[in-house]
């Protein structure tokens, strides 16, 4: 029995795990099917427009700086070791665009914005706000859901590409300044190797990861426990989730666009 | 009409309702009373459609609430939570005109907002009120808007929870009359909780004691003082001596 007992929580784990997919996926249907049907909220919209959008800007604009001056520093120091140090316009590209870009953005936008919706949304159902909107015949998933998943879909690309363009502008701020690149031949060199698929695959991740960021939220504040810790707890899982399948959904993702 | 049969719900291991069974005519006021955690909150719930009684009836004018077309069934309503649950991003204005600012009840917001400050005298709020945020007033003033935004709709059907705790006296007899008023002009139909027995009296056409997850004793108002049940007498009472606990 002793020695069976870790397979057992092993299992139990398991189908923890799988439950939690499969109410994941309810939740994930449940918000489309409400995406399309009315009433839509567009004040709630606009509002989550900016503060998941326009507010997550310097965030992610800093991030993505600092990142791809990091990244030109490591491929220079690396490079020279095989005499290569030329390629530093090509990699930092290469990467920002396919991985750090989205990536790094996915994980602030869940750090910012996840927090920040579940522990909204779950101190709405511990004070019955949300027992609130259903009696004054307002469904919360249109009301709280759709308006934030929705905006994400739209700004997180967008913030995607900006944190592409302000990583690469990092990568060449250091180059140039401190590595002795040429200015025009680092530019010439970073927009003649990217390719239309590096960009279409780094604004789908973005998109798929503000979905997910969003939803995590969403979902955990709404499964909110009582009290204070329930808001705590819930807060906790939300960007737990939300990093944990950012990281796994760019994985996925890569696969799909790169493995051909 | 609302009549409940056999309603009941347990949270766990927590038997809360075990079996309630009460009759709310149109146009009447019930009042219920009990001791704290007995399930007077959850009660209400049950009828909403909030909390899912776990067997039991519940039908409001002969239908069955949980068969109901949910946002046809809320529409009638409106209700007062305990902890008032404003919605704290929304100035007050908005919070009571909430239901007249979208849906089906949706006006011009100009005149949501007239409605609104209207609503918000009524409870005995200034305009000044209007602007602010909820996280700005007193628990006091947040229960009279929650008041104000249970009734900003007119609704058939209002459900009070503990609509006078935490204000004076002078502010719970200006709820109490409005409570009143709302039966008696408006013909709603209300269901009000509450501890005070100044405000049973005043505003009960009918009274139900929850105890033990039943109802207790039910009856008019008049004959509440001479029910011969010790359990409300020792409520009516508050005395610390008689058939209830005072540890619970
Ligand atoms: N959502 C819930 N989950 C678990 N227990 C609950 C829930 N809501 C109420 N209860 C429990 O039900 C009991 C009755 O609560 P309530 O109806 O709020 O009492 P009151 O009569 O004071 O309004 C309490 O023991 C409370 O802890
Ligand atoms: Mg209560």
């Amino acid at each position: 029995m002793i020695l069976l007992s870790p397979l057992a929580a092993l299992g139990r784990a398991a189908l923890g795990f799988l439950a939690m997919v499969g109410r994941l996926s309810i939740y994930f249907g449940q918000t489309v099917s409400h995406m399309v049907r009315p009433p839509f909220y567009g004040r709630e919209f606009l509002v989550a427009l900016g503060n998941i959008g326009w507010l997550s800007l310097p965030v992610v604009g800093l991030t993505a700086v600092f990142t791809g001056g990091a990244l030109a520093l490591q491929i220079y120091a690396g490079g020279s070791r095989f005499d290569v140090q030329a390629v530093v316009p090509q990699i930092v590209a290469l990467g920002v665009v396919r991985e750090l870009g989205p990536v790094m953005v996915g994980l602030m936008i869940a750090a910012r914005v996840t927090s920040s919706i579940a522990a909204e949304i779950a101190t709405m159902k511990v004070t019955e706000q949300i027992d609130a909107l259903v009696t004054l015949s307002t469904h919360p998933m249109k009301y709280l859901t759709v308006p934030r998943v929705l905006a994400a879909l739209i700004t997180v690309p967008l913030l995607v590409g900006i944190g592409d363009i302000l990583g690469i502008m990092g990568g060449y701020a250091v180059s140039v300044h401190s590595l002795g690149f040429n200015p025009g031949t680092y530019l010439k060199n970073t927009i003649e190797f990217i390719e239309p698929l590096d960009i279409v695959s780094s604004l789908a991740k973005g998109a798929a990861f503000g979905v997910i960021a969003t939803l995590m939220g969403c979902y955990h504040g709404m499964n909110s426990g009582r009290g204070a810790q329930g808001v705590g707890r819930a807060t906790k899982s939300s960007v737990e989730a939300a990093a944990v399948l950012t990281l796994a959904a760019n994985f996925l993702l890569t696969g799909i666009f790169f493995t051909a | 009409m609302i009549k409940l049969e056999q309603v009941e719900k347990s949270f766990g291991s927590n038997a809360v309702l075990r079996g309630v069974d009460l009759e709310i005519p149109r146009g009447t006021s019930m009042v219920i009373i009990g001791g704290s955690g007995t399930g007077k909150s959850v009660l209400l719930k049950c009828v909403l459609g909030l909390v899912t009684p776990d067997s039991g009836r519940i039908l409001v004018d002969g239908k069955e609430a949980a068969k109901a077309d949910q946002d046809a069934f809320l529409a009638r309503f409106g209700m007062l939570f305990q902890g008032a649950a404003l919605f704290d991003s929304l100035p007050v204005w908005q919070n009571v005109s909430f239901r007249l600012l979208r849906g089906a009840l949706k006006r011009p917001r100009a005149e949501a907002k007239e409605i609104a400050i209207e609503k918000l005298r009524r409870v005995g709020l200034t305009p000044d009120v209007a602007e602010r945020l909820p996280a700005e007033l007193s628990g006091g003033m947040q229960k009279r808007v929650g008041l104000a935004r249970a009734i900003a709709a007119d609704p058939e059907i209002i459900f009070f929870d503990e609509p006078t705790t935490g204000l004076d006296p002078i502010m719970a007899g200006v709820i109490n009359d409005l409570i009143r008023e709302i039966v008696t002009e408006m013909g709603a139909t209300a269901m009000t909780i509450t501890h005070d027995m100044s405000s049973v009296r005043a505003i009960a056409d009918n009274v139900a004691m929850l105890h033990g997850g039943k109802i207790r004793w039910t009856g008019p108002v008049a004959q509440l003082d001479s029910s011969g049940d010790p359990y409300v007498q020792q409520f009516i009472t508050g005395s610390p001596d008689g058939p209830i606990e005072a540890v619970r």
